[in-house]
């Protein structure tokens, strides 16, 4: 690796830019309460209180993780009081983190918190919001195999059920502008990008990981304004979901939301039209089973 | 840290083909490209640090947003080094985060130290004075490890080991033992490892860049023989007291019994800066 390979573009985004932005996506967030990807800070009172080293040790470990469940966050914020004797309130974990992210917000970091689409559990991940590639000279990946993710993430994102067949990925691996891809390339490629947990697999389809929707949402939301639709239940991005098939409704519920909406209900009905709901209902998943991020 | 840092280029990219979609012109899509192949040559010595009233006069040039905002460009470019345990040249730093900024340099270092320790724990630390090197470590004290799963890199134990011989030979071995030990261990370097990869390019050339290890020619040998030490990176990493308590471990024995590496690992400035990170 040539760690020279240094490439940096955040000369035309400045700070001023970042700030208008940040206040766009606030407003557009408090519109759609519960946003998905809701800040665990809210911006508007940052006088949070000072940080001390479990806040730090707390820091060090998501740096070190990018992404932990609930529960573990929950685990990982008593850990790190007990070790630096500072007081543990356990219901407390979203001001612990408030904490940090006052701080954090200057460098362009941020813990959030999102949900999985598979088993609808919460988890809290360290997102960069730099938009430079400061970054990219420190990247396994080269351009054409970034260009690859981006089509994937395309076609991820214009797809009904959130997924991405290998197919489809080959054939647009056809259709890059940088360096084309060989479907040896490609396959190996898409097993690196699994592994390093953009994406995840399951029977030959990808779909996005929950880190990566975590930090992408405000960005697939501005760039792909006409395709992206929301859960109708939590108000979060939908991608891996069930569908209204009613043509004039064709609302979206995430699979776990469904699984929680429905509980119980004997004839399941579209919240938006009434129409029946004729999709099978999953079972909702328990949190505390190690679940995959 | 984790790759979080794939997405940064993405973003950048987005934003910019949404900006050139809003106004219909390309004239913002610029990408500035830094030409890769000089760098390695290009040397620290046309930078000189700008005095006290230098920076003064160039702190008014700029407003405080940029200054903060270039402050946090200076903490991200440390950070994405330190994921992968790349020291940063000053050279580098000023050529491509700085740039503008290069003569309120020293101010910049100065807020992006008191983020480091204040938000992060953590500390610049020069380890080579010369070429103006620097490297990230843990300012907070080692505890046990947390409770849920820190991905670790599989090599860091292979490193262990190095380091650990090394240590316990008195600070030099020649690069024969290393191979034959880590033979003994099943490690066979010549060929490629299951978990480790390449172990003799992770060895001689890895581990060396991240400074690590140091790699240096034994004077006066015919053939050329090579021999191994700690690197700078190592010394304020890697805690000799931990090494030893591991070679107690592995060997059913009082780590005080080796009284001379028992001395070295509890003499003060070796026992500074073990991280778990
Ligand atoms: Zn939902
Ligand atoms: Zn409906």
């Amino acid at each position: 690796m040539d760690y020279n390979d240094y490439n940096y573009i955040s000369t035309d985004y400045n700070a001023h830019n970042y700030r208008k932005k940040k206040k766009q996506q606030q407003q557009e967030e408090e519109e759609k309460e519960g946003a998905h990807c809701r800040s665990v800070t809210d911006q508007s009172r940052d006088m949070a209180r000072p940080m001390e080293d479990s806040h730090r040790r707390f820091l060090q470990t998501m740096m070190a993780n990018g992404i932990v469940d609930e529960q573990s966050a929950r685990t990982l914020c008593q850990y790190c009081c007990e070790t630096h004797n500072t007081q543990h309130t356990p219901d407390k974990l979203d001001d612990f983190i408030e904490t940090i992210n006052s701080k954090l917000q200057p460098m362009f970091m941020q813990i959030r918190k999102g949900m999985s689409e598979d088993n609808g559990h919460q988890f809290y991940a360290l997102v960069n919001m730099a938009e430079t590639d400061v970054t990219r000279m420190s990247s396994d990946y080269a351009d054409n195999e970034l260009e690859l993710f981006r089509k994937t993430m395309d076609l991820i994102v214009c797809s009904e059920n959130g997924k991405a067949s290998s197919t489809d990925i080959l054939n647009s691996a056809d259709t890059l502008t940088t360096k084309k891809l060989k479907k040896s390339e490609t396959e190996h490629l898409l097993n690196r990008l699994v592994h390093d947990k953009w994406l995840n697999e399951k029977r030959g389809e990808y779909t996005l990981s929950t880190r990566c929707i975590i930090e992408m949402e405000p960005y697939i939301r501005s760039m792909y304004q006409d395709q992206v639709k929301v859960c109708h239940i939590c108000r979060n991005i939908a991608f891996q979901c069930q569908i209204c098939e009613k043509p004039t409704c064709g609302i979206k519920i995430h699979n776990p939301c469904v699984a929680r909406y429905f509980k119980g209900r004997a004839e399941p009905r579209c919240p938006a039209c009434d129409d029946f709901w004729p999709h099978e209902i999953p079972e909702v998943r328990r949190p505390r089973s190690q679940s995959k991020r | 840290m984790e790759p979080t840092q794939l997405l940064g280029f993405i973003k950048a990219e987005m934003t910019q083909r949404k900006r050139v979609s809003n106004t219909q012109s390309s004239s913002q899509n610029k990408r500035q490209s830094v030409p890769l192949a000089s760098q390695e040559e290009d040397d620290d010595s046309t930078f000189t640090q700008p005095s006290s009233s230098q920076v003064q006069r160039g702190l008014e040039r700029f407003t405080p947003a940029q200054v903060d905002q270039k402050t946090a460009e200076v903490v991200q470019f440390f950070l994405v080094r330190d994921q992968k345990k790349i020291p940063v040249r000053r050279a580098d730093l000023v050529k491509h985060v700085l740039k503008d900024y290069r003569n309120i340099y020293p101010e910049i270092m100065k807020r992006a130290a008191r983020t480091f320790d204040q938000v992060f724990g953590l500390k610049i630390v020069e380890i080579d004075s010369k070429n103006h090197m620097y490297i990230l470590v843990n300012k907070l004290e080692t505890a046990e490890a947390p409770p849920i799963t820190n991905p670790t890199n599989p090599k860091t134990g292979l490193l262990f080991v190095v380091l650990s011989l090394i240590f316990m030979k008195g600070g030099a071995v020649r690069e024969n033992l290393i191979w034959n030990t880590l033979k003994k261990l099943r490690v066979d370097a010549g060929e490629k490892h299951e978990e480790f990869g390449d172990v003799k390019k992770a060895i001689t050339d890895e581990f060396v860049r991240q400074r690590y290890l140091e790699y240096v020619r034994i004077p006066h040998t015919e053939p050329v023989e090579f021999e191994f030490r700690w690197g700078q990176r190592a010394e304020v990493e890697v805690s000799k007291v931990k090494i030893l308590e591991f070679m107690g471990e592995l060997h059913d024995q009082d780590p005080q019994s080796w009284t001379q590496q028992f001395r070295e690992a509890h003499s003060g400035s070796s026992q500074s800066a073990p991280s778990n990170r």
